[in-house]
């Protein structure tokens, strides 16, 4: 009898389980994985930042007393119509397509009752999201799918897409089993192919042809509109300073976080930079500008809580806009539906395959019986609720640093838990003076 | 007939009392001198007007247009009726790129070449060349007829879907998953109507028709080397 000690088995961090499953499947079909969601790697985010509060240098605001504003008005550039929000968070743009119609009902009706706007995205405007948002922002996509002058004109904001944070440089491709002909009809293209939606516009290219789109665009509409302009988080300060030089009222800056609704693994997880990384240099070229605050910057990229939305402002942003938060809040991923999700080889939370449209949940999918577990009205509720939270979480904090509106806000009111986050948002590591790059060290 | 000067006249004034005349469906008679390559000349006209553009102009002319009737009788910029939702423009010089970009409908004539990628991503449109168009002209081209008296440059009608183009003359390359087809009764049927709105001196008979193959209408990975 052998009485070696035997060798423990050792996994390889190189090649772990998770690694060789993918080996496994792409081997098994040549296909690689697509999926919907932003970046699951752990990167740098606002966890990794703290507020200082008041101290004897400051004193804070009473948190049930003393007043906190929370309202934010976008568009004040160049539109003659603004638009004014009761709370500086956002709904993010998202297709009918790759959501069902309660859900953009549901969206519309959470953003109105919260005082906010909610965005078409990708496939056209539907009558369910027009007729429950009081304020809508209308995307103007490189696919231009469903695209007409007379939904732009009832648009309350129009957004220029020209990336976003899930998928910098790349397009999107809403898979068959969702082409329904509803949705095909809006799409202008037959009922169960797969609709590739183009990584750049068809009729512009470069800074220059973007100012003179813009114009078209006002000139459409009567210079009504706020012109949002929407990039992924890849070079802030490049890509914010020449949307404010083609003519925007607005930059939207999506990080890697950011959600899709479908597209590569590999590029979700190796394309862009965290959300974090990319507000300082955002606000950095803004500041260059002069145009801090009269050109609005909208962040979005994996906004959860009241404290990402604190942070976000307080490194520069006017607002933020929320998408796969937004969905949770209308049951998204949900444990009630866990046997459901067991069924398709995943478990709640981790549920991505939402361009399959088989959604336990009823909202990233086409099929009728799904839809019709979401109740947009109940919907609705849920995310109004769950964005009064939001407001509710942000202004303690601002209080709590002394300040009387959520604007206030600053970076001098933050420190950092690890050097990346410290470099990233260019306050101090906590218990020093210091940020890596900071000038002067 | 109405004459507007655009030397005096500021663009936003220009286009706001074009909107306004088409929207009041009157088939109002304007003529625009001057343009001097102005870009967004008469977009988002909405109703029964009659432009016309004596000169050239620069990006994005008759963008959006509904209904109206828009001639320029120089040369247009890049995008000229781009997503287009009736109505006609006629471009009596020539076009640069992306002409009917996205057009959902209507009729776009250019008597004479045009640049690259005429018609990418038409939706419904119907364009309407009487001289030659450029490389990747019909690029994801969805709905609609592009017909080309003269030639087509490289990789027409790339990624495809179901526009149907007619080419008179040479086609340098077909792009990815584009072939030429078969030209039914009903194909030469619709051209001669487009040639005979578009007053093209052409028969239907001298055409070759080229459509979507549909093999990367769903993704299979072994036709990941056609693209």
């Amino acid at each position: 009898m052998d009485k070696t000690p035997p060798t423990m088995p050792r996994q390889s961090w190189t090649f772990s389980n998770e690694v060789n499953a993918e080996i496994r499947r792409a081997a098994a079909t040549g296909i690689y994985d697509i999926r919907g969601g932003g970046a699951k790697r752990r990167v740098p985010h606002f966890d990794d930042l703290l507020f200082l509060g008041a101290s004897v240098s400051r004193y804070p605001l009473e948190g049930y007393r003393e007043t906190c504003g929370t309202k934010v008005t976008l568009g004040t550039r160049f539109a003659k119509k603004p638009i004014e929000l009761d709370i500086p968070i956002t709904i993010a743009g998202m297709s009918f397509g790759s959501l069902s119609g309660p859900a953009k009902e549901a969206l519309g009706r959470g953003a109105t009752l919260a005082g906010t706007s909610t965005t078409t995205g990708d496939g056209g405007m539907t009558e369910e999201e027009r007729g429950h948002s009081e304020k809508l922002v209308y995307q103007y996509l490189p696919s231009r799918y469903g695209m007409n002058p007379d939904d732009l004109r009832r648009a309350d904001a129009i957004e220029v897409v020209v990336g976003q944070g899930a998928k910098p440089g790349g397009g999107g491709m809403l898979l068959g089993q969702k082409i329904t002909e509803r949705v095909a009809g809006m799409r202008d293209l037959p009922v169960g192919i797969d609709q590739r939606s183009a990584c750049r516009h068809p009729d512009w290219t470069g800074p220059d042809d973007l100012e003179i789109k813009i114009l078209e665009l006002r000139e459409i509409t009567g210079w009504e509109k706020p012109i949002y302009v929407k990039v992924g988080g890849s070079r802030p300060y490049y890509d914010t300073a020449l949307a404010v030089k083609a003519g925007a009222d607005v930059v939207v800056l999506d990080g890697m976080q950011g959600g899709t609704a479908a597209t590569q693994d590999v590029f979700i997880e190796h394309v862009g930079q965290p959300t974090l990384a990319c507000i300082r240099p955002a606000v950095q070229a803004l500041q260059d500008l002069g145009m801090h605050r009269e050109v609005q910057l909208i962040v979005s990229g994996g906004i959860r809580t009241g404290a990402d939305v604190a942070k976000a402002l307080a490194l520069g942003a006017d607002a933020v806009s929320i998408g796969t938060a937004a969905l949770i809040a209308l049951g998204d991923n949900d444990p009630k539906y866990e046997a459901e999700y067991n069924a398709m080889n995943t478990t709640a939370g981790a549920y991505d395959d939402w361009h399959e449209g088989r959604d336990p949940a009823g909202i990233t999918t086409q099929d009728p019986d799904l839809m019709a577990r979401l109740d947009p009205v109940e919907g609705g509720r849920r995310l109004r609720n769950y964005l009064s939270v939001l407001t509710l979480e942000c202004q303690t904090l601002a209080r709590a640093c002394g300040h009387n509106h959520v604007h206030n806000l600053e970076p001098e009111d933050l420190c950092a838990l690890t050097m990346e986050a410290a470099a990233m948002a260019q306050v101090p590591l906590a218990g020093t003076n210091w940020y890596p790059g900071k000038p002067g060290f | 007939m109405s004459t507007i000067d655009m030397a005096q006249t500021p663009l936003r004034q220009v286009n706001e009392t074009l909107q306004a005349q088409a929207l009041a469906g009157a088939n109002a008679e304007y003529t625009l001198d001057n343009p001097r390559g102005a870009h967004a000349v008469a977009v988002g006209l909405n109703g029964p007007l009659s432009v016309r553009v004596n000169g050239s102009t620069g990006y994005y002319c008759g963008g959006m247009n509904k209904e109206a009737t828009i001639t320029v009788t120089g040369s247009a910029g890049p995008g000229v009726a781009e997503n287009m939702m009736s109505g006609t423009v006629v471009i009596e010089g020539d076009a640069s790129q992306y002409a009917g970009a996205t057009g959902h409908g209507g009729l776009l004539v250019i008597k004479g070449n045009a640049s690259s990628r005429c018609g990418i991503s038409m939706k419904g449109i119907d364009i309407v060349v009487h001289g030659n168009i450029g490389h990747m002209s019909a690029f994801m081209a969805q709905k609609g007829n592009l017909v080309v008296l003269g030639d087509a440059g490289d990789a027409l009608g790339d990624s495809l879907y179901e526009a149907r183009l007619f080419v008179r003359g040479s086609v340098k390359s077909l792009g990815a998953d584009c072939i030429e087809k078969e030209m039914r009764p009903e194909h030469l049927t619709l051209l001669a109507d487009l040639l005979a709105k578009a007053g093209a001196d052409a028969k239907p008979e001298e055409f070759r028709r080229y459509g979507s193959a549909r093999k990367l209408y769903n993704f299979n990975i072994d036709h990941a080397g056609e693209y």
